[in-house]
């Protein structure tokens, strides 16, 4: 299993998202975002987070997000994202 | 009645979005998605975020509040652009005002003495109906109120407004986009059609409906099944009563009827006028440029402005000017006429202009009285006008205040313009608002002006109070051998002492007589030697108004002391009603009924108790035989205690073996219960387990040795120290068995509480199989409290079970050790009798109000199960288990 970890950078979101997405191919099990500085999360992050967990999805990758605040859990939550992701602390 | 927003939308508003094409029900969705992300991603801004956000949004719209007019009126051809620009100013000035420091985000409100906190959840995704006569104006105000409240807005303006609604809505977005606002937190539809709306009021992720619009679309949205927040029609009454400022009164209502063409609905519709300034009036109103109708006139103007098949105001008058109304109708008016008047003599269909008109036409009626003016409004509020507005024009508060009464209307205006009044903020408090409740008159869900409160879901954080508890015993109590002789200290000059014939066989009213002060005059009352019936309260009631008695003595066991607190309570307040006074009640503090206050008599009671059970000489209850109506009357209440309590030994030296049993399991009973009460505090704890102690030590010896000294004093000062605390924490379910049970089979008191007692500790002690609510203790402690018990009376065990089944054995001991029955079948009563009574007895038992305070809440079920180990006795008490994580 070969598994890739990625910090988010919260002014960066949409990019590194974007850049994740193009590592997929090369990853088998899981891959695992660190959201731990990410304090708050905008619409077009949203976006990119779930066209992200499409991409995963289509190749069979599961994705955890780590260290995500209960503010943009809620977030999440109130989008329906969360079912597509594991949570980590 | 109709407003004109109906008018226009004859074609009922489908529900059914069947019709709609696949693509613009992806337009639709792609519009409730961006607004509930935008939503979503809200919920993360502080109130300073909101704020930035808002205020730049106000200016704003000020800075465009004539451009955004100018399309309005262009657009729409309703209203007069300068009163537009005014509205559009006041939504957004005015709204800003009172909304800028008020908190919507977190904590908004704290209620500190009550232990709440308020907190502001968003409502989400709302859709928002816009009406064609304010459209501009409602766009600024819904969306700072959206924004200050962190929801999204889709909007759905009316057809003829589309495009001044939507640049509204652009000017707000933009501003609010610029300064931090999430994405797609506003939309307008395109080009909407009614599909869309029923569509969108159905949607899942559309939180609320906010329906400011003509009945018709207020009447989808409630239907959709979804929150909706909506208006409701108007027809204002204004009542011109004798004693208004009329200039005031007549300026004020040009102003109203003449803004923005009366599109308003909180406008006036029909003046009613009080006979004596009715002249005066129209004299006023003419001056100032309105045009009085003649007879004629207003017949011509209703034909024109009312449609006469279905009597409601014709579309293409809305909003139009005096003038031109006055040349469709044919009328021959002054050029510059601001405002047309029509007298009528009636309200409904045979008056045409009583009805709505959103237009400058006003009607007045003559009223010969008050009561008359007061009717019609009455009659035009009910003509289409409930839950809306309504005006009056007096200086007399008393017609103010019947006005206020009599209309049904959110907003009751008072010397001040309907249509400005009813928007708030300009001549009153009201919260400044485009969108008026209308309570379930106007088939809405609120008469409020709708404001940032009713776009915010809100939390109510209640933290546990502290409930308030008390410890309330007589203020004097004198104990110990010769404590009689402290009767001395008390003057009085008539008293009447209350007792029994045992106790003037036995002397002790003598040895009382003796420590009354002398030049007292001294009454004896003996009643009968039970407990007391009514007939014999009030004879004694009689007997204290007849020697005016100032002191009352109370000499005997716990009927006596009863019948002296009750006589009392009648001589000092003679309106008392016994029946209501007892009542039932759950908690004392919350008690529908309660005792007076107000006395025409005083008399100190002193109560000297001559058994060593009931207590009754500190509590605060009395138990009393309404034979007529062929029932018990228990009464409870602090003002019953009496005033003085003495607990002398010497009156119950000679007390036989089976009353001195029973009454000291009687006290050991209550302080067994209050111990474990829910009402239970450190203050009745003390008194609790010091009573248990007395009991356990001299209770075999007062019994078995009558003359000792020491134990009948320890006794009875136990039976004392017990009533102090069930007086404040009341008993349990052991005295409600012990109720039902004593009061079917004949049984005293003192033996049907032994009968129940070793099995009520064991269940008290178990798990519950269902707690009962109770904020003065925290968790379940009863096993905890019996255990404690157990150490002190030094009974062994090492951990709290072993405790409470040692505290269980010792009971039926000391029961043993009492000569007690220790089975109900003992007693003689067989088993099928006893269940023929079990329906009975349960029933009794769940209904008595002692066990409110048990630890436990007995189930029916349970109660049965106690009675049936009560009837079958030794060796079923059993503890079954104590909850274990709280074992020490």
């Amino acid at each position: 299993m070969i598994a890739v970890w990625l910090k988010i950078d919260e002014e960066r979101i949409v990019q590194a998202l974007q850049e994740a997405g193009e590592k997929l191919d090369s990853v088998e099990g899981e891959v695992a975002l660190d959201f731990s500085s990410v304090r708050r999360i905008d619409p077009s992050a949203l976006s990119a987070l779930e066209e992200f967990a499409g991409l995963a999805d289509d190749k069979g990758v599961k994705v955890v997000l780590r260290g995500v605040n209960v503010g943009v859990y809620k977030v999440l939550k109130l989008v329906k994202l969360t079912s597509r992701f594991s949570f980590v602390s | 009645m109709i407003t004109c927003e109906e008018v226009q939308e004859r074609v009922p508003i489908p529900l059914a979005a069947e019709s709609l094409s696949e693509e613009r029900i992806a337009y639709l969705e792609k519009l409730v998605s961006q607004a509930r992300t935008a939503a979503a991603v809200f919920t993360q801004f502080t109130q300073e975020d909101v704020d930035r956000i808002v205020k730049p949004m106000v200016l704003a719209g000020l800075e465009q509040a004539q451009h955004l007019a100018r399309l309005a009126v262009e657009e729409t051809r309703i209203g007069v652009m300068e009163d537009k620009v005014i509205k559009n100013m006041v939504a957004t000035e005015f709204v800003y005002n009172y909304i800028k420091d008020k908190r919507t985000v977190g904590i908004i409100r704290e209620f500190p003495e009550r232990n709440l906190v308020e907190v502001a959840e968003p409502i989400g995704v709302i859709f928002s109906i816009l009406p064609i006569t304010n459209p501009t104006s409602t766009v600024l105000f819904k969306c700072i109120l959206a924004i200050k409240t962190r929801n999204a807005v889709i909007f759905s303006p009316h057809p003829n407004a589309w495009r001044c609604c939507s640049e509204a809505v652009k000017i707000m977005y933009e501003s609010a986009l610029k300064h931090g606002a999430p994405e797609g937190v506003f939309a307008c539809l395109e080009s909407h059609t009614l599909q869309d709306n029923a569509y969108l009021m159905r949607h899942k992720d559309v939180g609320l409906i906010d329906a400011t619009g003509g009945p018709g679309a207020v009447k989808a949205a409630y239907s959709s099944g979804k929150p909706a927040l909506g208006v409701g029609p108007g027809n204002t009454p204004v009542y011109l009563e004798k004693t208004a400022d009329l200039n005031t009164a007549v300026t004020d209502i040009v102003l109203s009827k003449t803004f923005d063409n009366g599109t308003i609905c909180a406008s006036e519709q029909t003046a009613v006028i009080d006979d004596e300034i009715y002249d005066l009036v129209l004299k006023k109103f003419a001056d100032l440029g309105t045009h009085v109708c003649n007879e004629k006139e207003a017949e011509l103007l209703a034909r024109t402005v009312i449609d006469a098949k279905t009597g409601f105001m014709q579309p293409m008058a809305v909003g139009q000017k005096a003038a031109d109304i006055a040349r469709f109708a044919g009328l021959s008016v002054k050029p510059g006429t601001k405002l047309l008047i029509a007298p009528i003599r009636g309200v409904g269909r045979g008056h045409p202009l009583s009805v709505e008109k959103l237009f400058p036409v006003l009607a007045v009626y003559r009223a010969k009285s008050v009561d008359e003016a007061l009717k019609v409004c009455v009659d035009v509020n009910h003509a289409g006008g409930l839950g809306h507005t309504a005006v009056i024009f007096s200086r007399n508060d008393e017609i103010i205040r019947r006005f206020g009464e009599l209309m049904n209307a959110g907003r009751i205006l008072v010397n001040s313009p309907g249509s400005v009044g009813a928007v708030g903020g300009v001549y009153n408090d009201l919260a400044p608002t485009f969108s008026f409740g209308c309570g379930t008159g106007g088939g809405n869900s609120t008469t409020d002006n709708v404001n940032i409160y009713h776009y915010l879901n809100i939390k109510r954080v209640a933290r546990r109070i502290q409930a308030h508890m008390w410890f309330r015993v007589p203020n004097q109590i004198y104990f110990n051998m010769n404590a009689v002789e402290n009767i001395r200290q008390f003057a009085s000059r008539s008293t009447i002492i209350v007792t029994n014939p045992s106790m003037e066989q036995l002397g002790h009213v003598d040895l009382v007589r003796r420590y009354i002060p002398e030049g007292t005059h001294v009454h004896v009352s003996v009643i009968p030697d039970a407990e007391p019936e009514v007939k014999v309260v009030m004879q004694g009631v009689q007997e204290l108004n007849f020697y005016k008695a100032d002191q009352i003595i109370a000499l005997g066991g716990g009927s006596v002391i009863d019948a002296a607190k009750i006589m009392k309570l009648k001589y000092e307040s003679p309106e008392a009603d016994l029946a209501e006074l007892a009542a039932p009640f759950l908690d004392l503090r919350k008690r529908v009924i309660q005792y007076p206050t107000e006395k025409v008599n005083r008399a100190r009671l002193i109560a000297i108790s001559t058994t060593s059970g009931t207590g009754s000489e500190v509590t605060p209850f009395a138990v009393l035989t309404d034979k007529e109506r062929g029932r018990k009357v228990t009464l409870a209440d602090y003002s019953l205690t009496p005033d003085v309590a003495m607990v002398d030994p010497q009156f119950v030296m000679s007390m036989p073996k089976g009353l001195t049993a029973d009454t000291g399991i009687d006290c050991l009973t209550h302080a067994l219960e209050a111990a474990v009460s829910s009402y239970g505090s450190a203050y009745t704890d003390c008194n609790a387990m010091q009573a248990i102690r007395m009991v356990f030590k001299y209770l075999p010896i007062a019994y078995e040795q009558p003359r000792d000294e020491e134990a009948r004093s320890m006794m009875h000062n136990a039976a004392c120290i017990a009533a102090m605390a069930f007086s404040n924490a009341s008993v349990g379910v052991n005295h409600a068995l012990a109720h039902a049970f004593g009061a079917r089979f004949g049984v005293a008191h003192g033996r049907a509480n032994a009968l129940m007692l070793p099995h009520v500790i064991a269940y008290n002690a178990s798990v519950p199989t269902k707690f009962l609510p109770s904020p003065y203790q925290k968790g379940y402690i009863a096993h905890k409290k019996y255990a404690t018990i157990a150490d002190l009376l030094g009974l062994g065990g090492h951990t709290i079970e072993e405790k409470v089944k040692n505290l269980v054995a010792a009971t039926e001991q000391l029961l043993d050790q009492l000569g007690f029955p220790r089975s109900i079948a003992d007693l003689g009563i067989s088993k099928e009798e006893f269940e023929r009574a079990m329906p009975d007895l349960t029933k009794i038992a769940f209904d008595d109000p002692s066990w409110r305070s048990n630890p436990r809440m007995p189930l029916m079920s349970e109660l049965a199960e106690l009675f049936w180990k009560a009837y079958q006795g030794r060796g079923l008490a059993k503890v079954a288990g104590v909850p274990e994580q709280q074992t020490a």
